[in-house]
């Protein structure tokens, strides 16, 4: 329990707080556009380095974990929705294993 | 009453959505070792995918606890900004309580709903549209902890990439059509690449890179300025 316990409390009160401050405290709109584009960008940023190379090793076969990184992209690309392309990984990832990689 | 029911509406699209990506949290916290319990708890208390995913991982590696912090603070600061444009969109004679209350339910999609209702939104209305993504997202969780227990082995492993899809989902697309956002992500992930090769553990890894990647971002290519959502 307490191999979860603490870090479970860290998460949701960091996020909690991140989440109550602003709109508790603050009455007035961000004014630097630097900060603005800043915290525009970093989603982005965040699930790019947590995609790669993380995605390489998403499968205990890295051929199959490179095909399904393919097709995901490929989809993605083409503006699929999130589900297709994540059932779409899934399933390349899956067939690619059957094949024996 | 009516705000409320109102609401309610609004989040039925939401709570949808959920159900998948929580169901494959729940799933791949249970295939990591984790009680489904925490798993559940996780998603009630935090209700958001990245910082869950990335702190999932922190907790299977076992991470220190300033890491974990660090980590859900970069990931997460955008909620900060959302929190500050919702003080502006919500009624004036909300009382802290209450805005304290409803900030709990600031996620990307609530946000955007929220931010989109012509005129102030109330708390009947805000509790509304919160309502079912929170009993997704958390019962999705369950669902997939359950689930997981009963998959084979070879179909869990196929699962793990299901995640890695769904970002690249969201990234690809704005990618496409705005350089940009482009010339951010190749930067976060050459650098998230190049890192992965030193000693630096993953979580610090993803901080650094989007401090540097979203910092340049914003240094090069200054959003234009825009009027709430």
């Amino acid at each position: 329990m307490n191999k979860y316990l603490p870090y479970m409390i860290i998460m949701s009160v960091v996020t909690y707080l991140i989440r109550m401050l602003p709109i508790v405290l603050f009455q007035k709109e961000i004014k630097s556009n630097f900060v603005k584009s800043f915290l525009y960008y970093v989603p982005y940023a965040v699930l790019g380095a947590m995609t790669f190379p993380a995605i390489f090793s998403a499968s205990q076969s890295l051929y199959a974990s490179i095909a399904g990184c393919i097709a995901a992209f490929y989809f993605a690309y083409k503006e699929k929705d999130l589900l297709f392309v994540a059932a779409a990984a899934c399933i390349t990832v899956y067939i690619v294993r059957l094949l024996g990689f | 009453m009516n705000r409320y029911k109102e609401g309610l509406k609004d989040g039925i699209a939401i709570g949808l959505g959920y159900l998948s990506v929580s169901f494959t949290f729940g799933m791949m916290a249970v295939a990591g070792g984790m009680p489904i319990w925490a798993a559940v708890v996780i998603s009630l208390t935090n209700l958001t995918s990245a910082g869950q995913f990335a702190g999932l991982e922190l907790i299977l590696i076992q991470s220190s606890y300033i890491e974990m912090a660090f980590t859900q603070l970069i990931i997460n600061l955008r909620y900060a900004l959302m929190s500050l444009s919702l003080s502006q969109k919500i009624e004036k004679n909300m009382s802290g309580i209450q805005r304290g209350i409803i900030a709990y339910g600031i996620t990307d999609e609530i946000f955007a709903l929220a931010s989109s209702k012509q005129g102030k939104v109330g708390t009947s209305y805000m509790l509304g549209l919160m309502t079912l993504p929170i009993l997704c997202w958390t019962g999705g969780t369950l669902l997939g902890g359950i689930a997981n227990e009963l998959l084979p082995v070879m179909i869990r492993d196929a699962l793990g990439i299901a995640i890695y899809g769904m970002f690249l989902a969201i990234i690809l697309p704005p990618a496409r059509k705005q350089h940009s956002v482009k010339a951010v992500l190749v930067i976060a992930i050459a650098m998230s690449c190049i890192l992965s090769f030193t000693t630096i553990s993953s979580g610090f890894s993803v901080i650094i890179c989007t401090l540097a990647a979203a910092g340049l971002g914003a240094v090069c290519f200054p959003i234009k300025e825009v009027s709430h959502e």
